[in-house]
């Protein structure tokens, strides 16, 4: 495939895509990020017009459309409105900053996602920026009992709200975040009451900008630390360039830890993730392994993050993946003294977690 | 030579069009603007997606993101044929007896001269309209192929079944094929005129680096002119089978930019041809001769549309460097 034809003069728009069950608070997140003075223009892709109380003509209603490509492969999906919808705003740039797609309770993220990826004209214009998911604490256990979708959401997403937490006692949030963590264990995670998080922690986080993503994130796969889930008063700004050596260090102590992959040992999760790590690889063994798990997994992979130690290269390698789409790039320097290891995280169904283990360990230089 | 008279509306034009012999350049934010003794500005949408000319060239029909859709006359008459939705108007089309058809969604409306108006409701989207040339069919483009209804009377739609998702539809001027541009960087066809009943005629048109935003008929329908590529992708449609089994000309080829804008000449076998940097050539099909119209722009061609006589091209860009173009100078 080439380039777009056409390269835009203007700095790609941001999108972030909200998801999450209905119930779980999207429109008053929504709701809020329209109203509050942040003074930032927001266009907005809704399925329907529904609550949002906020007069503003930048709301688009769209109904969501899938289309599969016709290319033999049954994940390459996109959403065919959003094609659409996004070309059109895009002409008349200037308007707004950034836009924001909510989607339906029952949306599946994965179509969303790759449009933004698999359509030239809409890669040429818009960035994707992060997928929120909402998840009201109260009722995660029943929705992931009966939904498919509600688990895919998590899974998916680059940032969890738990919002409703005033709804729960203590220990049924600590239960719904650890079930939120064994899905996702990549996620940033945020409670809230009433969707009230910090703008800022849900727009504009470059999550799936590879020069960004896992410098706002030096946590990566190390989520079991007990601080990494911010409450509402959080006031760490998620930089912490200073901390990340601290954090690192303890990375090392939950090796044991990390190791251990779902189908957890909560009831009625279908997806499983697996975390690995290993040294410096050797990128003739890497890329080829890389393209390989995608190709053949592709269908059972939603997401992959990692980064990436190659042998004798001064340079960090962060990787990203949705199903079959592989983006990779060069991001910084190893800073002096930061352990040069290679991690990598699937995320996903019917995932050969031994045959992954077992590959790539052998890309190893 | 070729003399260029160029008009600065900084805004990006959707599509340029004549009425009668005025040119007009139709802008994204839904400004409209005629070259009627100066600029006249019509401020007809909040926000243009969609437009067609009408049949007998005398006026411009839009759609807009305002759910609106209105005509504008030559002499520079505004209708309002559907009032303001919240829903995007982002298919409309003109037909026979001043028809008109425009899309919101999954339904279709078709308005006719006589005030009679007449939906048609599709699972999916609908993406594309157009008239056929003869009879009062319409054509809608939407997930996995065309459906082709009859207006009048309750005769079921004809379903032209292809996988994939079709943007955009286009009878040959002869009605003997529909051609629709897809989600996936090709085109695909049917034939028309095969036996009522009998298996449907497929042709695909493949191997396009970029998606088909325009395409153009010649005269008579000979041949589809089509963008998408570093040169005017051309195909052969006089043979009985149109293009199946035939290499398509490539006119014009760059080696840096990629045709964005094709429009054939309405006499001649000549197009011309838009590009990503703005400039525009002609390029006679039978030999491939070409003709600089106008260097390179501020912004991708996006427009054009020749005049009755085809002495003039109109064009318009991304950027919004537009102009009228007067091939003999």
């Amino acid at each position: 495939m080439s380039e777009a034809p056409v390269s835009s003069p203007v700095a790609p728009i941001p999108v972030t895509v909200l998801t999450g069950y209905l119930g779980a608070g999207k429109t008053t997140l929504l709701n809020r990020i329209l109203s509050e003075p942040h003074g930032k223009r927001y266009a907005v892709i809704v399925n329907e017009f529904g609550e949002i109380g906020i007069d503003n003509d930048l709301i688009v209603e769209s109904d969501e459309e899938i289309y599969e490509m016709n290319n033999g492969c049954v994940c390459c999906t996109v959403r065919g409105d959003l094609i659409r919808v996004v070309e059109g705003l895009m002409r008349r740039p200037g308007r707004f900053d950034a836009i924001i797609v909510e989607t339906t309770g029952l949306a599946d993220p994965v179509p969303v996602a790759q449009t933004f990826f698999m359509d030239d004209d809409v890669r040429a214009k818009t960035r994707l920026d992060a997928v929120v998911a909402l998840v009201d604490a109260r009722h995660l256990p029943a929705r992931l009992k009966d939904s498919r979708e509600a688990e895919d959401q998590i899974a998916f997403a680059d940032v969890v709200i738990l919002n409703k937490t005033d709804l729960v006692s203590p220990e049924e949030l600590e239960a719904v975040e650890r079930t939120v963590r064994a899905i996702n264990p990549s996620a940033r995670i945020h409670r809230t009451e009433r969707a009230a998080v910090a703008l800022d922690a849900v727009l504009d986080r470059g999550a799936f900008d590879l020069s960004r993503a896992l410098e706002n994130d030096p946590h990566f796969l190390d989520h079991d630390h007990p601080d990494h889930a911010c409450g509402p008063d959080c006031d760490h700004d998620h930089h912490h360039h200073d901390h990340a050596h601290d954090h690192h260090g303890h990375g090392h102590d939950h090796h044991d830890h990390h190791d251990h992959a779902a189908p957890s040992d909560i009831h009625d999760l279908t997806i499983q993730s697996v975390s690995l790590r290993a040294g410096p690889v050797n990128p003739q063994r890497f890329f080829p392994w890389i393209e390989k798990i995608t190709q053949l997994e592709g269908p059972n992979i939603l997401r992959l993050k990692g980064i990436i130690a190659f042998d004798g290269d001064d340079d960090r390698y962060v990787i990203q993946g949705v199903h079959m789409i592989v983006e990779g790039d060069h991001q910084r320097p190893w800073k002096e003294g930061e352990k040069r290891e290679s991690r990598i995280v699937f995320i996903g169904r019917d995932l050969d977690r031994e045959k992954l283990k077992r590959t790539f360990l052998a890309c190893q230089a | 030579m070729p003399t260029v008279a160029p008009i600065d509306l900084d805004d990006h034009c959707l599509a340029a069009a004549f009425l009668d012999d005025v040119p007009v350049f139709a802008l994204a934010s839904g400004q409209v603007v005629r070259l009627d003794h100066g600029s006249q500005r019509h401020d007809l949408h909040d926000g243009l997606l969609a437009t067609a000319v009408s049949w007998d060239g005398k006026s411009l029909v839009t759609g807009g993101e305002d759910g609106k859709v209105m005509r504008l006359g030559a002499d520079g008459t505004e209708t309002t044929l559907r009032e303001p939705t919240r829903k995007w108007v982002s298919a409309v089309a003109a037909g026979p007896q001043g028809a008109v058809a425009f899309a919101d969604g999954r339904t279709a409306t078709v308005l006719l001269a006589d005030g009679t108006q007449r939906s048609f409701e599709e699972a999916r989207t609908i993406e594309g309209l157009a008239f056929a040339p003869k009879g009062l069919r319409l054509a809608m483009a939407r997930y996995n192929g065309v459906s082709l209804v009859f207006v009048q009377g309750s005769a079921p739609a004809l379903d032209f079944d292809w996988k994939g998702a079709h943007n955009q539809v286009t009878f040959s001027p002869d009605g003997r094929f529909l051609v629709t541009a897809m989600q996936e960087n090709a085109l695909h066809g049917w034939k028309l005129d095969g036996k009522p009943g009998g298996e449907q005629r497929h042709m695909r048109m493949t191997g396009y680096p970029a998606k088909i935003k325009s395409l153009s008929w010649s005269n008579k329908g000979k041949w589809l002119a089509s963008s998408g590529a570093p040169s005017a992708i051309v195909w052969p449609f006089s043979g009985k089978d149109g293009p199946m089994g035939k290499a398509p000309l490539e006119l014009g080829q760059r080696a840096d930019t990629m045709v964005t804008c094709v429009a054939c000449h309405p006499a001649e076998d000549l197009v011309a041809i838009g590009f990503g940097d703005g400039m525009v050539l002609a390029v006679r099909i039978a030999d491939a001769k070409e003709a600089l119209l106008r260097r390179p722009g501020k912004g991708p061609v996006t427009a054009m549309a020749w005049n009755r006589p085809g002495r003039l091209l109109a064009f318009g860009s991304q950027a919004g460097d537009c102009g009228v173009i007067d091939i003999a100078g």
